[in-house]
């Protein structure tokens, strides 16, 4: 009953206030303040269903047009870079010396330039009499790009992903135990940092390469000599800010172990930036592969990559153009693909950081 | 800075001994006694530790050592011979692609979400996503080739450095405008930006005197891993448009096993990027007076 009555009361004060200024209490007590009407009917009603963080970042995320063309693009890569290779009917390795050097044709689609003529404006298909097209040409050896290529991005993208999760595992743990523990450990451990950052990675890499055996282990091997070290010091930095939070003491003083500290409590934290990071090392990996393979120390012929490709293409770039274009266009639309949702994923995800 | 040069000297040195093969051409093809004399002539067949010492010896007075490929020449005389090529085309593509990507970045933050630029945005992430060498090899085709506006390779006179310069400032003209424009949003957006405004500064003063300086501070500590990218960039560029620069020399080099000269340019390589990164410290700390080194650059 009281409540209602001092309900009446603020209602009043309320209308007067505009007319009358003096009536404005000089001094604020207690009696002044009133609770705001309970509604018994709505004590349950929450307004929005409750969203987590994540669900909240892929929101975001969803909101961003170039993170959904690149979502859409890269789900349509990997998914001709598994099924690709599998639907022309050749391998990318069997050689047809009688098919060699055919320009890209496909039926119905002549008018986009997949028409089977050469540089000569000539009909390769009719003038060697040969019934079967090849959608995206043969190489030198009659090999079909089509499988080829995406056998290539297969593997580019094989590459790329292992030497990434390789690198999560490492920073994560390097840039943890650095950050956790802190004082001489970290110390010691940033001073080896310091002279890993030093060095060009790229120089890293060749030398490794040069001394392993070229192949798709020892690229990943070569990747990850130096390729952890920014995950690691991404790590540490957002440790070092979670590790004096509050939230982290209390758990501490409640006895929650070391291991639980970080499994449960920092961890789950970093993943944003972890994530955000790992996307962006994606396609750095796609990068050097591609780098290596081009200046010569890639993979072993037949077995392709984009850059192994790139490198054939180039060399018969003058006459046998579609040898370049196809490799070239696949690599740049997956570099692009992962830059964009990497972007979309750093905004959505720490949104604090958005510009 | 010199720990982590010394590192790398013994890091190279010790992975250059654990190559497979030998540095001659056809050893098969050598007696016992010729394999004896080149060893001897080269100090190939001291224990691996002497011969360490001896190189950081000679390192100290600046000397690499001999080719095993090219009879009778320096590493040195090799990297001075082939420097002047890449350092044209590296500061070229630094010096056009920084003022490229400045007006890029300025336009599309002065023009903040129209046309222009989404244009310039997509053109960033195109440069920065396009591997350096794709771009390369289909610039030197449609240009080069195909339109014949510019010499596609070969090194004869000044029009045949623009290709392979263009090629490489790709990257920085992405990278420069991207950031560019993420500074300039955020200075816009600060208090002092509505001061200068308030005061009756004319818009161009605005923006020249008060966004763009407090912009460019930042962006200067991206020269050092530009700089560094265009030093990697230079490996494949140089292939692509036989340009006879170090770059050039290291990949070549690489293919046929000449270890002194691999592990001279790769020495030359990091000191480079060292310097280049301890340059730019100090630059920072020159433009930026907020930042004090005594009390530690990192906060």
């Amino acid at each position: 009953m009281n409540l209602e009555i001092n309900n009446n009361k603020a209602l009043q004060i309320n209308n007067n206030e505009p007319l009358e200024i003096q009536d404005i209490p000089t001094e604020i007590t207690d009696d002044l303040f009133v609770a705001a009407p309970i509604d018994i009917n709505k004590q349950d009603e929450i307004a929005s269903p409750p969203v987590t963080f994540w669900r909240e970042a892929i929101g975001r995320l969803l909101k961003n047009k170039g993170s959904i063309i690149s979502i859409i693009l890269l789900v349509f890569m990997i998914f001709l870079a598994l099924v690709g290779p599998q639907i022309s009917g050749h391998t990318y390795r069997q050689q047809n010396i009688v098919h060699t050097n055919l320009p890209p044709k496909i039926s119905g689609l002549e008018w986009l330039g997949f028409d089977g003529k050469d540089v000569h404006g000539i009909d390769q298909y009719k003038k060697r009499n040969i019934k079967e097209n090849y959608w995206f040409g043969t190489d030198e050896f009659g090999r079909d790009l089509w499988t080829r290529v995406w056998k290539g991005t297969q593997i580019s993208l094989f590459i790329a992903l292992v030497a990434a999760l390789l690198d999560l595992f490492i920073g994560v743990l390097y840039g943890g135990i650095s950050a956790f523990y802190g004082g001489k450990v970290d110390n010691v451990m940033q001073r080896i940092i310091e002279i890993l950052v030093g060095i060009p990675n790229l120089i890293v890499i060749i030398l490794f390469i040069l001394i392993l055996e070229p192949g798709i282990t020892s690229i990943i091997l070569a990747m990850i000599v130096t390729g952890w070290v920014s995950m690691a010091r991404v790590v540490r930095g957002q440790i070092l800010q979670l590790k004096g939070q509050e939230f982290v003491l209390a758990s501490r003083t409640l006895g929650a172990s070391n291991r639980r500290l970080i499994g449960k409590h920092l961890l789950p934290n970093v993943m944003g930036p972890i994530i955000v990071t790992l996307m962006f090392t994606i396609p750095t990996a796609i990068f050097f592969e591609a780098f290596l393979s081009f200046i010569g120390l890639g993979l072993q012929a037949p077995l392709a990559s984009l850059g192994v490709l790139i490198e054939d293409g180039y060399k018969g770039m003058r006459f046998f153009t579609y040898k370049l274009i196809f490799p070239a266009v696949v690599i740049s639309a997956i570099m692009i693909s992962f830059n964009l949702l990497g972007d979309g994923l750093r905004d959505a995800l720490d949104p604090k950081m958005r510009k | 800075m010199l720990v982590t040069l010394f590192v790398i000297v013994t890091f190279t040195f010790f992975l250059m001994h654990l190559l497979p093969g030998t540095p001659f051409n056809n050893p098969e093809k050598l007696s016992d006694k010729q394999l004896k004399i080149l060893n001897a002539k080269y100090g190939l067949d001291e224990p691996v530790a002497l011969q360490y010492i001896r190189y950081l010896g000679n390192l100290i007075h600046g000397d690499l050592g001999m080719s095993f490929q090219y009879q009778g020449r320096t590493v040195d005389s090799m990297i001075i011979d082939r420097i002047g090529p890449s350092a044209i085309i590296g500061l070229q593509a630094m010096v056009f692609g920084s003022i490229i990507g400045l007006l890029l970045g300025v336009i599309s933050a002065l023009r903040h979400n129209t046309l222009l630029d989404y244009g310039s945005v997509t053109l960033a992430v195109l440069g920065m996503s396009i591997p350096s060498f794709v771009f390369a090899a289909l610039l030197q085709y449609f240009i080069g080739v195909k339109l014949g506006w510019l010499p596609p390779a070969l090194w004869e006179s000044y029009r045949y450095t623009l290709l392979p310069s263009f090629a490489l400032s790709v990257s920085v003209i992405a990278t420069v405008s991207r950031f560019i424009r993420t500074e300039m949003l955020e200075v816009l957006g600060h208090d002092y930006i509505i001061t200068a405004r308030a005061k009756g500064l004319s818009e161009s003063n605005v923006i020249s005197k008060h966004v763009l300086r407090n912009a460019l501070i930042p962006v200067v500590t991206m020269l050092g891993p530009l700089a560094v990218g265009i030093m990697t960039g230079t490996l494949v560029i140089e292939k692509i448009f036989a340009v006879p620069g170090l770059g050039e020399q290291f990949t070549l080099s690489i293919l046929v096993n000449d270890y002194s000269v691999i592990m001279g340019i790769t020495i030359f390589y990091s000191a480079l990027f060292i310097f280049v990164v301890f340059v730019v410290d100090i630059l920072y700390g020159i433009l930026d007076p907020r930042i004090n080194f005594k009390r530690g650059a990192e906060i």
